[in-house]
């Protein structure tokens, strides 16, 4: 009896002994210990830059001058909003933007709404439509460069002209380069407006349609009044991913014509480029036009955020 | 309103034959019921019937006139489908108006004012007119979704399990309200269910299917005294009828492993039978031919139904309100020899006396 209760309390104090050495972790210090990596890469690759940046923003300073940046309050922004080039960059970049995406929305929906219905190798041809999507940006930049060469591209043999004396330069002619741009572009994403489309308009049921053929509905009410409305939220996600892509366009247009001929395709982004990293290196500068096109695509993304809440909501 | 004809109608999908050879005719103001099991086919004939099926074999036709090639827009029906099929981001009104601004109805908006108005009241959904649709119940969706129906005067509704996705209490009352508006307008109706007491309260006709075939078309009273089938007989009545194999023994039927025996009725029956009891006609008596015990008691409040061991077989009684007997009591009873069923090891009903 005595030998058993001293066992017990050999086996408790073990026990005892034991549970420290096997110390568990709380749910909350393994979510920490998750999240950590993160956060500290956030804090440094982003929000770091991002404060700094702001910083910067405000005073005269270069990145290759062996000065501290000095504070000259908003005159950097008062330089951007007054300087005649600057707005031309918006210019360009808005139509840019506005061209292309509007391109590409209808080019995608489209190509949607006739491969909506499944045919023999409907898939295959679906996939092949999406192959431009996949490639960098700067390949396909590559290539069309080829494609649009005057003398040896495919691109104008194709529209008919033979003759190089008479046939358009696409990326050397200044009413024609951001026009070139557009179609690669659209070319590019039209797949990527195709693909989201595709997803709502498959999600439609189709009792809906035999409910409007019993009512004799038109083709364009049922367009209308089923199709559209049914595939407004996802077609208004593909319409904003799209245009702040085109806000933000840099490689396409840098490996096409790095912003020439001149600079009528100088967007924001190429000429952002050129301010901070090409002759004076203006660091203070840059980081002013930066905040402004972050502004400018918060304020064009919330709007459509909010048109989408309201195609949601309805 | 007009006559609608089906004339050996087949259709398949793929290796699944949905209907096979389906004929009838549902005659013009008629509520016609299509009675059967899930998957017997009865939304494949009705689509059909609208158009929104092509069949693989047979025809359609709308008052003598065939209609197989006829569009679903161009065949004027109503029909309500079992998942509603609102449109979206328009409200109940513009769900209603809807099949009246059609270009081909071309009808004045005050006079679909004045539908809307009437069949919503009908419906009881007047103050859910500006609602928007994604935002209503199932009840009120289906509710709009009849309203849709019957705001037009369409030569026939169609209706696919219209009732289904409504509680009890609602069923029962737009049950009626359905048959009553059937019976003021005089409107044609083809109906879908599978609930046999919707089929037995509204119909004029009922069509009962089972895997593609008809078994048997008649009035509810036709199906419920005289099924074609045991599947017939089975599936209309609640509760369900009592089916107990015979043999046939010095000119009685004796059911097998149990008291119960009834005299061979008249015109004969092949060696091996089925008799189908109902419930209602297995009566317990205080000098019965045939002794059994309570097995179990089923209280409905306006009736009980009682389980009743005889032998091998249990049978089921049902007896008007409450009961006096206990679980296990011994009891007797008797079965009413003129309300008796007959099949034959197929299942078909043998005709006799």
């Amino acid at each position: 009896m005595a030998q058993t209760s001293t066992d017990i309390t050999s086996l408790q104090s073990s026990q005892a002994t034991r549970q420290p050495r096997q110390r568990q972790m709380s749910d909350l210090r393994i979510m920490q210990l998750f999240i950590l990596p993160t956060v500290i890469l956030l804090i440094l690759m982003n929000i770091f830059p991002l404060i700094y940046s702001l910083y910067l923003s405000f005073t005269n300073y270069s990145v290759i001058a062996d000065k501290a940046p000095e504070w000259i309050g908003i005159q950097n922004y008062t330089t951007i909003l007054s300087d005649q080039r600057f707005w031309a960059n918006f210019a360009t970049t808005g139509r840019y933007a506005l061209i292309s995406v509007i391109l590409q929305t209808l080019i995608g929906f489209g190509l949607a709404l006739l491969l909506r219905n499944k045919f023999k190798g409907s898939g295959l041809v679906t996939t092949l439509i999406l192959v431009p999507m996949m490639l960098s940006p700067i390949v396909v930049a590559t290539f069309w460069k080829l494609m649009f060469n005057p003398s040896l591209g495919i691109f104008n043999y194709l529209l008919g002209y033979t003759d190089i004396n008479t046939s358009p330069l696409w990326l050397g002619d200044p009413n024609l380069a951001l026009w070139a741009i557009v179609i690669v572009d659209v070319w590019m994403w039209s797949p990527f407006v195709m693909l989201l489309c595709l997803a709502g308009l498959s999600a439609i049921p189709e009792y809906l349609y035999e409910a409007a053929a019993i009512d004799r509905a038109s083709a364009w009410f049922q367009f209308r009044r089923i199709t559209l409305p049914q595939v407004m939220p996802l077609l208004l996600i593909a319409v904003l991913f799209r245009t702040i892509e085109a806000f933000k366009q840099f490689d396409l247009v840098m490996g096409l014509t790095s912003g020439g001929p001149g600079d009528v395709t100088e967007t924001v982004s190429i000429r952002l480029y050129k301010l901070a990293f090409q002759g004076q290196y203006d660091t203070g500068m840059s980081s002013a036009l930066a905040y402004i096109i972050l502004i400018i695509i918060i304020a064009v993304s919330n709007l459509y955020i909010r048109s989408l809440n309201k195609a949601r909501g309805a | 309103m007009s006559n609608i004809r089906l004339e050996n109608i087949t259709k398949r999908f793929r290796e699944v034959t949905a209907l096979n050879d389906v004929t009838f005719t549902i005659k013009d103001g008629e509520f016609f019921v299509l009675l059967g099991p899930t998957g017997a086919g009865k939304t494949t004939t009705l689509r059909v019937i609208a158009g929104l099926e092509k069949q693989d074999s047979g025809h359609v036709y709308f008052d003598a006139e065939l209609s197989d090639q006829i569009p679903p827009a161009e065949r004027d029906v109503a029909f309500v489908f079992q998942q509603y099929s609102l449109y979206p981001n328009m409200s109940v009104y513009e769900n209603l108006a809807f099949p009246l601004r059609s270009p081909l109805r071309q009808t004045p908006e005050a006079e679909i004012k004045t539908r809307i108005h009437h069949a919503a009241e009908k419906l009881r959904i007047s103050h859910l007119l500006e609602r928007k649709t994604g935002k209503l119940s199932g009840g009120e969706m289906q509710r709009v979704s009849i309203g849709r129906a019957i705001v037009r005067e369409p030569r026939v509704f169609l209706m696919d399990e219209p009732l289904s996705n409504l509680d009890a209490k609602l069923r029962e009352s737009l049950r009626v309200e359905l048959k009553h508006i059937q019976k003021t307008q005089n409107s044609t109706t083809v109906f879908v269910t599978h609930d046999q007491i919707e089929a037995l309260t509204m119909a004029d006709r009922i069509a009962v299917l089972d895997e593609g075939h008809i078994l048997q078309i008649g009035t509810p009273f036709d199906i419920y005294d005289r099924p074609a089938t045991t599947a017939v007989a089975q599936l209309v009545g609640t509760p369900k009828i009592n089916l107990l194999p015979t043999v046939r023994q010095n000119g009685s039927l004796v059911v097998q492993n149990s008291t119960v025996q009834i005299n061979t009725p008249a015109g004969g029956v092949p060696e091996e039978v089925l008799l189908g009891v109902r419930p209602e006609d297995v009566k317990l008596t205080e000098n019965g031919r045939f002794n059994g015990t309570v097995a179990l008691i089923e209280p409905l409040g306006v009736e009980t139904i009682l389980h009743i061991q005889a032998g091998g077989q249990t049978l089921l009684s049902i007896v008007p309100g409450a009961t006096t007997h206990r679980l296990n009591e011994a009891v007797r009873f008797d079965v009413s020899e003129t309300h008796l069923h007959f099949f034959d090891a197929q299942g078909v009903r043998v005709q006799s006396g």
